[in-house]
């Protein structure tokens, strides 16, 4: 016989090829198109801008772990990486380095290590990052570089279109008057409008999706909820009065609502477990969103959208459970009928 | 002015009317409590171990000040001076007992007891002993995945990396029995401390025949029971070809010690020379033995031999 | 979710899709040669182990009664070759653990003279329920599906409970094996009649046969043969694994919910197995016991990926050869199939009335991967064929809070496996549910 000890462990003795790592792996790649189409927009500032915060990231993980927590760095599963990606796709490309420091700072330290790493952070960890970044400097946070236009770091400052429709509203312009301002659906489809580094192009975004909907990383159930309820709503409140609401088309491409859909609210550790959460989810994302876009003060709302509902994934948890085999014939009277029935009619 | 005034009253009025709801509340609710609970708590060592058999320290006091006699109840932890400390309190008359370890009755290290297969399951004893009789040949020795150490909270015991066993610290093991609960191959026993902590017992609990619990691990008791020949106050027993001494019949001659040809029966804080004494009391006292029986046996010729003669003569 | 065009029955919450790799389903079952030796537990089946009543030293025939059945929930072990009964001793036997077995040296094939081995069809089914229970139990008959539960205690069914279907597990939802599959392919007349069998000792008017899809040729053999059966009927099933657990084939087929630690006997089901089917075929037309079985031996670099039929208590390693011997690259061994199936580590075991396959996995699929934190990520839920929340479990279990296991349903877990099966942190999670049912059991039992 073959030489050397057999293995023993208990079943099953096959296991599937999706492992935290490669999960990890397929995220990031399924995020490069967006970062590519970033670099094509923005210039090299886009790639600046994610390296540094990686590597920030990266870097304050493993010292968190391995000095204040003293136990092994647990940066190869590769989620300081997607924090990192994710802190940086939600920050436009000319944020001085030290901004995004503080904000991988935040991100990681507060909103991944302090609750114990990964797996139980109950918010999403670049989104922390991001909102504290988004509060703490206002100003830095919101000039966007022109899209399009340039190749260089110092480049001119642009507007997002949801910031421009809010500050024409309040200014009392009207919406078909706004929309004259601003680039064809087109350019929102792939990508040529202000905004934050991976938000723009929600063709590259999609097809991210495809990607992780193909290697069954994710499923659809929190994108799609998410986005029909972001369109449904926004579609009625337009419907009603065209001149003061946008139509559902151009909430669905501007702002973060595609990346936020795609990549923020698909995180594993802050989203609910069963397909059925994760409905429930995706509405609850998609409603907050439009209130904050058109009755909030702030122009984008998805980010607050999120880590509102993150806050609510425990309760979905406990209610939108799997149905337990064999509850049924407690939960349905009808059934319970039925099988005294078929049981007594063949008697 | 005004408002610095209305704040102060007003903030002012809450305080008192909170203090107020407090003061009521805790008047309402207020739980009874015998005061011999709390003063005996307070000398427990309050590590909630549950090594006496209560929940927790808090449970351990209640039971106490119930009981009538400390018969029944001990703290491990504390141990006789902890008890007598409770005794006073209560007023009771205090209850001694020998102190407890927790003895590892397997000697089967990784040079003695070979693998035979590669567990690669969730890193727990109890998880692999549900699963198979183990990754050695011996279905009794231990597992070597250490829950004994997890359970510990004294940190009393490590595992020894050169021999895959557990190993206790003496001065830090309370007896509390968590390891000897959580093995599931039942490999740790409390065992008496013994006078001036020594101890002796058989480390070893392979029930298999001699022949092949040999097979299995290379310092198993076979049940040869020369040990228990040797043994002169009954304190051994063989079952199950395994052999087992009884502290309380144990007198710790030591004279059993150096039978054993795999040296299975483990002595703790003796030195050598005293084992080397005692087995050289045993081979004298052996040697007397059959030179007893030989002259016995001479004499029992002789006599015969003068019968034989008589009958002859006659 | 994958939505399919001919979208055929499946149970309704959870279960996975791992590759089904049934490298050997075109191959004949082959009769294996008689081994030099066997070794023949006296416990291969759940309950009491059976009482030895031969002796060392005795001939015995093939077909002769080694042990007889202690109590009801037993069975009994007959002797599946003829020669001398050797030693009576401890073996270690597939379960890991050591059992009394009875050894016998081969020599010649010597039947007893009632077992019919022709190969004739015998349909006329001249005994009634009781006899044929009876019969049942004389052969030794058990679930040979895995759980190797005895068939006689199944076929009492309780007071006050009314049968109305029986159900045919040919579903074979485990990986790689192909057992069952071949029996239905070569022997499918001979289990026609064994559903008669079954179906005229519970009394019952319906059976239906649950095929799973990846073995069209065996529902279409099944459709022809039963076009004028009104009573069986035969309905092929998604390929979706648990699809073969007892309690998902009666959701899937009949829509019927087991209740929680009830029996399929509440909900007026009975579920055998193809392969059960044959032996009591066997065991009733036949008059032979179960001595023995069809047993899949494959795995990927297994040179001849085989199907044989075996006599009961041959080694493993008689069977390994004659596949084309152990691969070089063998890194386990598992003794069933790879969700359910038990690692052996020793090859002198003997193959059991319960051993469907015997599974060999190279090295480097052998062990497990590095274990990372729970990412919530909600799969093993979504996985779990009971509706449990495995992952909570695992905590409960690991804490030994067995308490609050018990009231979040533990005890309904079926241990399939599909849990660990798809968690992306490789958490043991089945190892320490298994261990918190097995410790609840024991508390149980105390």
């Amino acid at each position: 016989m073959s030489a050397g000890l057999l293995t023993v462990s208990p079943s099953p003795h096959i296991h599937t090829d999706l492992t935290v790592p490669q999960i990890m792996r397929g995220v990031i790649i399924a995020m490069i198109p967006a970062l590519v189409f970033s670099v094509y927009n923005f210039g090299l500032g886009a790639v600046y801008v994610t390296l540094l915060a990686i590597l920030f990231c990266v870097v304050i993980e493993y010292s968190i772990a391995r000095y204040l927590l003293k136990r092994p760095a647990s940066i190869y599963d590769g989620s300081a990486v997607i924090t990192g990606m994710l802190l940086a796709f939600n920050v436009p490309t000319n944020l001085p380095w030290h901004i995004i420091l503080i904000g991988s700072a935040v991100a990681i330290g507060i909103g991944k290590m302090s609750f114990g790493g990964l797996g139980n952070n109950p918010f999403n960890p670049a989104l922390v990052g991001r909102v504290f970044l988004l509060l703490s400097f206002p100003v830095e946070m919101t000039s966007w570089p022109k899209a399009g236009a340039t190749w260089s770091l110092d480049a001119t400052t642009s507007a997002t279109p949801l910031g421009i429709l809010k500050d024409g509203l309040r200014a009392g312009d009207t919406v078909p008057e706004l929309m004259n301002q601003m680039p064809s659906y087109a350019d929102f489809f792939f990508g040529l409008q202000g905004g934050s580094l991976g938000e723009m192009s929600a063709f590259a975004i999609l097809l991210g999706l495809i990607y992780m909907l193909y290697r069954k990383i994710i499923t659809w159930h929190i994108p799609v909820s998410m986005l029909i309820t972001i369109a449904l709503m926004t579609g009625i409140f337009w419907l009603v009065d065209p001149t003061r609401f946008a139509n559902p088309l151009f909430h669905l491409l501007t702002g973060g609502v595609m990346l936020g859909a795609v990549f923020m609210a698909t995180d594993y550790v802050t989203s609910p477990f069963t397909h059925r959460g994760m409905i429930v989810f995706g509405v609850g994302i998609g409603v907050l969103t439009v209130v904050i876009r058109l009755f909030g003060s702030y122009p984008e709302g998805v980010s607050f959208a999120i880590l509102i509902m993150n806050a609510f994934v425990p309760i979905i948890n406990s209610y939108a459970k799997q149905p337990r085999y064999g509850s049924k014939s407690q939960r349905h009277k009808a059934y319970q009928e039925k099988l005294e029935k078929e049981l007594t009619s063949t008697k | 002015m005004t408002v610095l005034l209305n704040t102060v009253l007003i903030l002012t009025g809450l305080g008192i009317f909170a203090a107020a709801i407090i003061y009521l509340v805790s008047q309402k609710f207020q739980v009874v409590e015998d005061e011999r609970i709390g003063a005996v708590e307070n000398v427990l060592p309050n590590t909630n171990c549950g090594g006496c058999g209560q929940p927790g320290c808090k449970a351990f006091a209640k039971a106490v000040v119930d009981a009538e006699s400390l018969k029944e109840l001990h703290c491990p932890v504390g141990g006789n001076a902890v008890m007598k400390q409770v005794a006073e309190i209560l007023g009771i008359a205090a209850v001694e007992r020998d102190p407890y370890i927790a003895v590892v009755r397997c000697s089967g290290s990784f040079e003695h007891r070979k693998k035979t297969s590669i567990y690669d399951g969730a890193e727990s004893c109890k998880i692999a002993a549900t699963l198979y009789s183990g990754d050695t040949g011996c279905a009794y020795g231990c597992l070597g995945m250490g829950d004994c150490v997890d359970v510990c909270d004294f940190e009393a015991m490590y595992m020894d990396e050169k021999t895959g066993l557990p190993v206790v610290i003496e001065d830090n093991c309370t007896a509390c029995n968590a390891c000897v609960k959580e093995c599931p191959k039942n490999i740790l026993e409390l065992w008496p401390k013994g006078k001036k902590n020594k101890r002796i017992f058989v480390a070893c609990l392979n029930e298999e025949k001699g022949s092949t619990a040999r097979k299995e691990c290379a310092v198993a008791c076979s049940g040869c029971a020369k040990c228990f020949e040797a043994c002169r106050y009954d304190a051994i027993t063989i079952n199950n070809s395994l052999a087992a001494i009884d502290p309380e019949k144990c007198t710790l001659c030591l004279e059993c010690v150096e039978t054993c040809d795999v040296r299975n029966i483990i002595t703790a804080n003796v030195p050598d020379e005293k084992i080397k004494h005692a087995t050289d009391h045993r081979i004298r006292l052996e040697e007397r033995a059959r030179k007893k029986k030989e002259e016995e046996k001479l004499a029992a010729q002789a006599a015969q031999q003068q019968n034989g003669d008589a009958t002859k003569q006659a | 979710m994958a939505m399919r065009l001919n979208k055929h029955k499946t149970f309704k919450t959870g279960g996975i899709h791992p590759h089904d790799n049934k490298l050997s389903a075109q191959v004949a079952i082959t009769p294996l040669s008689l081994p030099k030796m066997v070794t023949i537990p006296i416990i291969q089946h759940i309950g009491a182990p059976a009482k030895i009543v031969v002796q060392r030293g005795d001939i015995v025939k093939t077909g002769q009664i080694l042990a007889t059945h202690e109590g009801f929930v037993s069975s009994n072990i007959h002797s599946s070759v003829s020669g001398r009964i050797g030693v009576i001793e401890e073996v270690m036997d597939s379960t890991g653990f050591k059992h009394t077995a009875v050894n016998i040296r081969v020599k010649g094939d010597d039947w007893e003279e009632a077992i019919d081995r022709t190969d004739t069809l015998v349909e006329e089914i001249k005994f009634s329920p009781k006899e044929i229970v009876s019969r049942i139990m004389e052969a030794g008959v058990v679930g040979m599906g895995g759980a190797a539960f005895p068939s006689h205690v199944k076929l009492s069914v309780p007071e006050g409970k009314h049968i109305d279907h029986l159900l045919i597990n040919g579903v074979e939802c485990e990986p790689y094996l192909t057992a069952d599959h071949r029996v239905m392919l070569e022997k499918p007349k001979e289990i026609i009649v064994g559903i008669k069998i079954l179906m005229k000792a519970l009394g019952v008017q319906k059976a239906i046969i649950g095929i799973e899809d990846n073995k069209a040729d065996a529902i279409e053999i099944f459709q022809q043969l039963l076009k004028n059966e009104k009573h069986i009927g035969v309905e092929a099933l998604e390929v979706h694994y648990p699809q073969g657990g007892e309690k998902q084939l009666i959701q899937a087929l009949l829509n019927r919910e087991v209740p929680s630690g009830g029996l399929p006997a509440d909900v007026g089901v009975i579920v055998h197995n193809v392969g059960t089917t044959y032996a009591v075929y066997e065991a009733v037309q036949k008059n032979k016991p179960l001595i023995e079985r069809v047993v899949t031996v494959t795995g990927k670099s297994v040179k001849q990926p085989s199907n044989f039929l075996v006599r009961i208590g041959t080694p493993v390693i008689d069977l390994l050869i004659a596949a084309g011997g152990v691969p070089e690259d063998t890194g386990k061994i598992v003794s069933g199939g790879p969700m359910m199936g038990k690692a052996i580590a020793d090859l002198d075991v003997p193959i059991a009335k319960g051993t469907s396959g015997i599974l060999l996995i190279p090295k480097d699929e052998a062990s497990r991967s590095e274990v990372y934190n729970c990412v919530h990520c909600g799969k093993c839920i979504e996985a779990c064929p009971m509706g449990l929340e495995p992952y909570r479990l695992l905590i409960m279990s690991k804490k030994g809070n067995n308490k609050r296991a018990k009231e979040e349903h533990i005890l309904d877990c079926i241990e399939c496996g599909s849990c660990s099966f798809v968690c992306p942190s490789n958490r043991p999670i089945l190892d320490y549910i298994r261990l918190g049912k097995t410790q609840l059991k024991k508390q149980k039992s105390v």
